[in-house]
């Protein structure tokens, strides 16, 4: 009774921290789902696909007592439903199995390829970002101008050149010809095994280690594959922040601004630009989450060990334990930054508040 | 802002700073051989479990075997390695092998008669895809005891077959990856669950070669380090990289940079622009692998003789061998690799529209549908777009069923494929290898599930070739072996569902001052102790 009376409107406004703890248990639950659905669905693609995982252990040479050992050994005679459950089972004590490709930990594996992908898609997402937003802005503020036809240009052959093309061409010019970055790969050999593997990423292990001559080397070796993706980013991005930025700068509230003779560098970065800045967030964070994918055909021209690669290996081999941990780890990344843009839209919208 | 624009400044600069300053060399050092070869089918480096291109390399320059090739002189054939000499009893059932003295492994333990007979036992134990290679002379994981033996005080080591074999054979079989003498003491140190070390040999070494394994990792590199007690001399190249790299045109540019000392997998085009350069040798060693295509014999049309034979003349070799496949595949039609005992040169099939479609004419065969798998490979999808080129021409339609290589090998094992365009290594050196697949099935029934013979793959009852195979294996007059496997050959050429078509010629890109390195030809792996620069 004292409840109703305290609030006889209607159902009575929970505390706040309940309330964000209740948001955050329906956050946690709905990753959960997500992901149980999604290794769900790639262990059940990877159970009907027409490639015998068997033979990615023994070999098509292998006697049929070898082949049925190794048929059992995998929990293959069993149900698919009882085989995912086992493998549930081992996911949430935190063993993802052992690849057969590589011959260790599932976890092993990704905490080695992933820092690869992770920098090189940090890398090219920033080129991507600080290039694409300035352009992407200049061509809508000067429309039909020659640094919009640019822009436009390079956007389309962002869009349209084949990757592996592109990094062919940038290594013959770059590295073949004119020496001026490093070669495929992450190191030259000389570098190679001096900077202990902390973070996995080379810049900033050597960094922190203060092995500069391996920063400039790694470096040297991550420029280009990150130019070449950030390219590809930058198309993206400036082709999307271009058309946000005209549909913002055709809005009344911008010719009320300009009436009010507001600077117009004003008018364009304070009023036009902060209302695409959410737009961009999703723009960009997609962008991101792609790359770090893994690039595969960057990956492979590059000779670049990342999850890409990774993934794509594993797949064509039947290594279901490798795919299926990969598919956690790029999972959770898109999930991740999810709720991560949907943190920075509360930031930056106050109506999301 | 201004904190920002700050940090944009210290990041831009920073970055313009590390830019120039990245060295880059001319050439790898006079000590390192540097080469550049897609690794990334090592799965592990366990010679008991090893059944891999890559792998058998890394696992050729890390440990010894009983006897082996010499990398220098490929056609003397197998030579003492660990062990100094053999004789074989009178039955000819027991080779007995005195072991060499004063042998040490990396670890710098001695190599035993004792390591010598547990390695060959663990391999069996072991039961791994390769054991087979053993396990064919009739060693069990319960008899290996009795059968496989040591006498530590005369340093010997004995094995007993199950009958009598050509010793030539199980020799060669002795040769192959599978007979690797490991450290027991080192691998039994880090033994897991009865494993016999399985788990840690296959990312570590333990043996007495040439050179040691500083580290495996997949897909990205593995680097050897020289055994300075390797008994034969410490080699020339103090480490050898091989570092993962897929692409051709990546190599190319890394072999012309000097980053690289050798370029294992270059595409013709490749080759042909580095044909040439200053500083570059390509070199060309013919390797064991045979690129052919079968027929399956349950198929009520294709398993007529006429139109087996019909197939055989609708291939255009010459034309596919000057093309795309100029510098990569040679013409040869026999099951056996030139430069195995026994092998023959005569390639008798030539494209001959006219003929084939005789030849149909007279199976009363018109309009034949069939379906080819093949995998998603440039060369196999080539050679079958000129297969439909020229099926077409005496009117066969051929349909392609493309998919990666697990997926087609799935239907081929299962006996489900019209046709089959695809590769064969061989296993081991012997004539035995290919003549006991292509040539072997003594059960060609569903039940037998024998998968791992292509006879059996394409349901071919081989007629008297299976009883004549099981007698050339045990004949122990070497010349009389070898024609044996002549006469097999020739039967095969007419009589049988495969349609051999090359073999594989390896090219590769060499700094020139690169030199004694040998890819081991068509009867085993790269030998690295060799090189000098």
């Amino acid at each position: 009774m004292a409840i109703a009376e305290d609030n006889p409107g209607g159902r009575r406004r929970s505390p706040p921290l309940l309330r964000h703890l209740r948001k955050g248990a329906a956050t946690i639950g709905a990753v959960l789902i997500t992901m149980l659905g999604l290794l769900f669905v790639t262990f059940l693609i990877g159970r009907v696909m027409p490639v015998d995982p068997v033979l990615s252990v023994v070999g098509e040479r292998a006697s049929k007592e070898v082949y049925d050992d190794a048929f059992r050994a995998m929990g293959l005679d069993k149900p698919v439903l009882v085989q995912f459950a086992y493998y549930l089972r081992d996911v949430l004590h935190f063993d993802f199995g052992t690849s057969l490709l590589t011959a260790r930990p599932v976890s092993e594996d990704i905490a080695r390829v992933f820092p690869a992908t992770f920098e090189l898609a940090t890398l090219g997402t920033l080129f991507g970002v600080v290039l694409g937003v300035p352009l992407g802005v200049i061509a809508a503020v000067r429309r039909g101008s020659w640094v919009d036809q640019s822009a436009r240009v390079v956007a389309l052959i962002g869009y349209s050149m084949p990757i592996f093309w592109l990094g062919l061409v940038g290594l013959l010019i770059f590295y073949g010809i004119l020496g001026w970055v490093g070669g495929p790969r992450r190191l030259d050999i000389f570098y190679q095994d001096i900077v202990e593997p902390r973070t996995g990423l080379l810049l900033l292990d050597s960094a922190l280690q203060g092995e500069w001559g391996v920063f400039r080397n790694a470096f040297s070796h991550i420029i280009l594959p990150a130019s070449i993706l950030g390219y590809y980013s930058m198309a993206y991005i400036s082709r999307m922040t271009r058309s946000f930025m005209l549909e913002q700068l055709g809005a009344e509230y911008v010719i009320t601004a300009r009436v009010k003779g507001l600077p117009e560098r004003r008018v364009i970065w304070r009023h036009a630009f902060g209302n695409i800045k959410v737009q961009l967030i999703t723009v960009i964070a997609l962008s991101y989450a792609n790359l770090l994918e893994g690039a595969v055909l960057t990956e492979t021209i590059f000779s670049w060990p990342g999850i890409g690669s990774y993934i794509t290996t594993a797949l064509l081999s039947a290594d279901m334990a490798a795919v299926l941990g990969g598919t956690i780890v790029v999972g959770l990344i898109f999930v991740l930054l999810n709720i991560f843009s949907d943190l920075l839209y509360k930031f930056l919208d106050p109506r999301a508040k | 802002m201004k904190p920002f624009r700050k940090m944009l400044a210290s990041v831009v600069l920073g970055l313009a700073l590390a830019a120039p300053g990245a060295p880059l060399y001319a050439e790898t050092p006079p000590n390192m051989l540097v080469i550049a070869n897609r690794i990334d089918d090592i799965t592990t480096l366990d010679p008991a479990e090893s059944f891999e291109f890559a792998g058998s390399d890394v696992i050729r320059n890390i440990y010894g075997k009983l006897v082996n090739f010499d990398p220098m002189n490929l056609d003397a054939g197998y030579v003492p390695d660990l062990a100094e000499s053999w004789t074989v009893s009178e039955d000819g059932r027991t080779i007995t092998f005195k072991m060499r003295e004063g042998v040490k492994f990396a670890s710098g333990n001695p190599v035993r008669a004792e390591d010598a007979a547990w390695s060959l036992r663990r391999a069996v134990i072991l039961s791994k895809t390769p054991s087979f290679i053993l396990t064919q002379f009739g060693f069990t994981p319960e008899n290996v005891e009795e059968t496989i033996t040591f006498d530590a005080d005369a340093n010997t080591v004995s094995i007993t077959t199950d009958k009598r074999y050509a010793t030539s054979f199980v020799l060669n079989c002795l040769t192959a990856t599978i007979g690797a003498i490991i450290d027991k003491e080192t691998v039994m140190a880090n033994e897991v669950d009865g494993d016999m070390g399985n788990a840690w040999l296959k990312t570590n070494s333990a043996g007495s070669g040439a050179y040691t394994l500083v580290s495996w990792k997949p897909n990205e590199s593995v680097t050897l380090k020289a055994n300075p007690d390797f008994y034969l001399g410490k080699p020339a190249m103090d480490r050898v990289i091989v570092q993962h790299v897929a692409e051709s045109a990546t190599q190319r540019l890394m072999l012309e940079r000097g980053d690289i000392d050798v370029a294992r997998n270059l595409n013709p085009d490749d080759i042909a622009g580095l044909e040439g350069k200053d500083g570059i040798a390509i070199d060309s060693e013919l390797r064991g692998r045979l690129m052919y295509i079968s027929l399956n014999q349950k198929h009520p049309v294709l398993s007529k003789p006429q139109v087996r034979q019909a197939i055989k003349y609708l291939i255009d070799y010459q034309g596919m061998q000057d093309s795309f496949l100029k510098g990569q595949y040679v013409i040869h039609q026999n099951f056996l690799p030139a430069t195995y005992l026994g092998a023959v040169d005569e390639n008798p099939f030539s494209l001959d529209i006219e003929r084939a479609k005789a030849l149909l004419a007279e199976a009363g065969v018109s309009d034949l549908e069939i379906t080819a798998g093949v995998r998603e490979a440039q060369e196999r999808l080539e050679i079958a777009q000129s297969l439909q080129n020229t099926f077409a021409q005496a009117g066969i339609t051929l349909n392609l069923e493309v998919g990666t290589g697990k997926q087609i090998l799935t239907r081929y094992r299962a006996r489900e494929l019209d046709m089959y365009i695809g590769a064969w290594g061989p296993d081991y050196p012997d004539p035995h290898t290919n003549a006991g697949t292509f040539a072997y099935n003594p059960d060609n029934s569903d039940e037998a599930q024998a998968t791992g013979l292509l006879a059996w793959r394409n349901a071919w009852d081989t007629g008297g070739l299976t009883e004549k195979v099981a007698a050339a294996v045990v004949e122990p007059d070497r010349e009389v072996r070898a024609q044996m496997y002549r006469d097999i050959q020739a039967e095969f050429r007419e009589t049988s569902p495969f349609a051999i078509m090359f073999q594989k010629i390896e090219q590769i890109g060499r700094a020139e001052n690169v030199q004694g390195l040998s890819l081991g030809g068509a009867i085993t792996a790269v030998s690295y102790w060799t090189v000098t620069k």
